[in-house]
């Protein structure tokens, strides 16, 4: 009974400790933040118009594809990245795949302010402008029309990996996707070069190997869906990602960052199964031995 | 010297030539421990066992990690975790084994602070536990830097530059621990060679001398009784094993240990397992950045009591500047518990239980420190600066007061 008594008091104390370093602790330091919005309710977007495609697909080879190559409907980059770079800034993403992983109302809302829409205009000040024009000037029937048709060309089915190259890539690297001890170069770096991405961003945008470890799921979920949530004043935009391909994306995360979480899973259970036994038979012994001294 | 005709593959001729069966009476069979003791007598072969799985993952991430600036980051989050073959599950037993080792050796040490295991005669015991206590804390200070994330870096460097406070600074000691004005590559190299060799054999050799210290005094019990071991041992080995005080170390003794271990090490896994982030400060696995302070720089748990001392006094006081305050208060707090025996004034040996006043102490240190733990990972603003400056003039006061509450006590018994 003693013995029962002092396990309770050694485990009581354990657990406040652990409850104020840990849970505690965070919750101090990382106030909570709400959960992730991805209707967009905040943007203008569609405003419940239904786009036609083919009109939309006129639009689009009007209006977007002096930048943007869409490689799916035949329209190929005209540039290499490190050009395209020096002259936008960063490297324009195809748009071939833009339909699916974007948010239908965001992406309407995008084309008519990008800065609006990816809550960073506080960047776009003295002078500086959003490398996009916004396309407020157009009917927004217009507008959704050419959504119609981004979607209408988008992929029905993607991989973890291309949802992330095509939403994160462009901006970030990813080395350990595609890891190198030779010194050749990675095909998970960044698709715009250091020099360009630090001038457009203000700051190197992080290598997100580790960021599955580093910020956990549930940060990053909230982050991605907004990143003003949690770091006010950030330079990285609100992409608009469909709660679909943001779960892709962190998926990818973990395949490259915890390439062993399915693993430690699968030996978690015999581990434990197995000192369970061992504790049986140890205590087995124990009282065995005991006996003859009590 | 004596010819010896037993082959030396027998017991016998092992016995001729080795003694080996002296040996096994001396360190196994015939090594008295009291029998009135509980589960908390098991922490010391617990500790033993934490240690041992330290030193054996530790040998497999030496394997593959690089203590270079440049590579060491990758060679751990890259090659460790990603590409070795159970690189993954050593890392983790080795950063979960590093913070554990700390709770069992706090629970082990409070042991000692409630049952008076420290005192007339148990002095060596402690001071050399004590030992191994500042030892672990170099060990677990040294390889936190080794994965050079952003804890590691800056931990590092805002505890080396501790060795910067006052005249410490005209020395030049900083730089010299650093191998340099800043915590660079040389700080790195020369911590991992203190992590994976200097440290471990000090480590060693202090363990053999805190065994080495119990066999004379013996270990207490929980009555704090004194026991004739010589008298109770005769009873043992006639057969009378109920009546007898003492049991020996093997087998009775170390099988309540593994049976202890045996929940000890379901607990230990389920942890390397499931809940390692306590462990594996998820801030680490950025890369070390030194353009970029983190939010918040914390050391990890163990150190928070301490640390948190450091930070308690944060306003210039009696002349002197908040941070020399804070330093030698620091400085206190690491040797503290090394003094115990010298100033507890009790002429007896008893647990707290049987010391009224001596219980309050302990009770209320343990939730001073509970606290100083807790507030030490908290940023020192606001409140929670004077909630530390309030606990640390309480561990202060804790020490004052000692000599006189364990002198109450034994006026009041009538000891005194």
């Amino acid at each position: 009974m003693r013995e029962i008594k002092i396990l309770a008091i050694v485990v009581f104390f354990t657990g406040v400790l652990y409850w104020g370093v840990e849970p505690f602790a965070h919750s101090q330091m990382h106030p909570h933040v709400e959960a992730p919005d991805y209707t967009f309710e905040d943007v203008d977007g569609l405003q419940g118009a239904t786009g036609n495609a083919a009109k939309g697909a006129e639009l689009v080879a009007a209006n977007c594809t002096a930048c943007h190559s869409i490689e799916k409907a035949g329209f190929p980059k005209i540039m290499d990245d490190a050009s395209s770079a020096a002259s936008y800034g960063v490297v324009p993403p195809d748009l071939s795949s833009s339909g699916a992983i974007y948010d239908a109302n965001f992406l309407a809302a995008f084309i008519k302010n990008p800065a609006k829409a990816t809550k960073t205009e506080h960047k776009y000040v003295d002078g500086k402008a959003h490398p996009m024009p916004g396309y407020e000037w157009m009917q927004p029937q217009e507008i959704a029309d050419m959504v119609a048709y981004l979607q209408s060309i988008a992929p029905k089915e993607m991989t973890n990996k291309e949802v992330f190259t095509d939403a994160c890539q462009r901006c970030h690297s990813i080395k350990y996707g595609d890891f190198r001890f030779d010194g050749t170069k990675s095909s998970m770096l960044a698709f715009t070069p250091d020099e360009n991405i630090k001038t457009y961003m203000g700051t190197l945008p992080p290598d997100l190997s580790q960021y599955i470890r580093s910020r956990g799921a549930q940060y990053l979920h909230e982050f991605i869906n907004d990143p003003q949530k949690h770091l006010h004043g950030t330079a990285m935009p609100r992409v608009g990602l469909t709660e679909e391909a943001e779960k892709q994306v962190v998926a990818y995360m973990t395949e490259v960052g915890d390439s062993k979480k399915p693993e430690r899973e699968a030996l978690a259970g015999p581990f434990l199964g197995y000192l369970v036994i061992f504790a049986i038979f140890a205590w087995l012994w124990k009282a065995k031995i005991w006996r003859e001294v009590h | 010297m004596a010819k010896i005709d037993e082959s030396l593959f027998s017991v016998e001729g092992l016995d001729k030539r080795l003694k080996i069966k002296t040996l096994n009476k001396v360190m196994m069979t015939e090594y008295w421990i009291p029998k009135d003791i509980n589960f908390l007598w098991a922490m010391g072969v617990v500790l033993a066992t934490t240690f041992a799985l330290l030193v054996v993952s530790g040998i497999f991430l030496m394997m593959y990690y690089k203590p270079d600036t440049a590579l060491a980051f990758d060679s751990v989050n890259y090659t460790i975790m990603q590409e070795v073959a159970y690189g993954w599950l050593f890392r983790h037993m080795h950063g979960v084994a590093a913070s554990v080792v700390f709770l069992i050796i706090y629970i082990h040490m409070f042991t000692g602070i409630y049952y008076g295991s420290y005192k007339k005669g148990r002095e060596m015991i402690w001071i050399s536990g004590m030992l191994l206590f500042v030892t672990f804390s170099a060990a677990g200070f040294s390889g936190y830097m080794l994965p050079w994330g952003q804890m590691s870096y800056w931990a590092a460097a805002v505890i080396t530059n501790l060795f910067a406070g006052g005249s410490l600074e005209a020395w030049g000691l900083v730089e010299w621990i650093r191998g340099g004005f800043a915590v660079n590559d040389a700080t790195l190299t020369r911590f991992f060679m203190l992590h994976v060799f200097l440290l471990p054999l000090v480590i060693i050799k202090i363990i053999v001398i805190h065994f080495y210290t119990l066999r004379i005094p013996h270990v207490n019990n929980q009555e704090s009784e004194d026991i004739d071991y010589d008298a109770e041992a005769e009873k043992y080995l006639a057969g009378n094993k109920k009546e007898a005080k003492v049991i020996p170390f093997w087998p009775v003794f170390l099988s309540k240990d593994f049976a202890v271990l045996g929940i000890f090490l379901i607990f230990y896994f389920y942890l390397v397992f499931f809940n390692y982030n306590f462990a594996m400060d998820p801030v680490n696995f950025d890369p070390a950045d030194p353009m970029k302070t983190p939010a918040h720089i914390y050391p990890e748990w163990y150190f928070l009591w301490s640390y948190e001392t450091l930070r308690g006094p944060f306003f210039d006081m009696l002349g002197m500047k908040a941070g020399d305050i804070g330093l030698i208060i620091f400085g206190f707090a690491q040797i503290a518990f090394l003094i115990i025996p010298f100033i507890d004034k009790d002429p007896d040996i008893l647990p707290a239980h049987k010391r009224p006043r001596f219980m309050i102490w302990f009770w209320v240190m343990i939730i001073d420190l509970l606290v100083l733990t807790v507030y030490g990972k908290l940023p020192p603003t606001g409140a929670n600066a004077w909630v530390g400056f309030f606990a640390t003039a309480a561990f202060l006061l804790l020490f004052i007061s000692l000599p006189f509450v364990s002198k109450a006590d034994a006026k009041a018994r009538g000891a005194l």
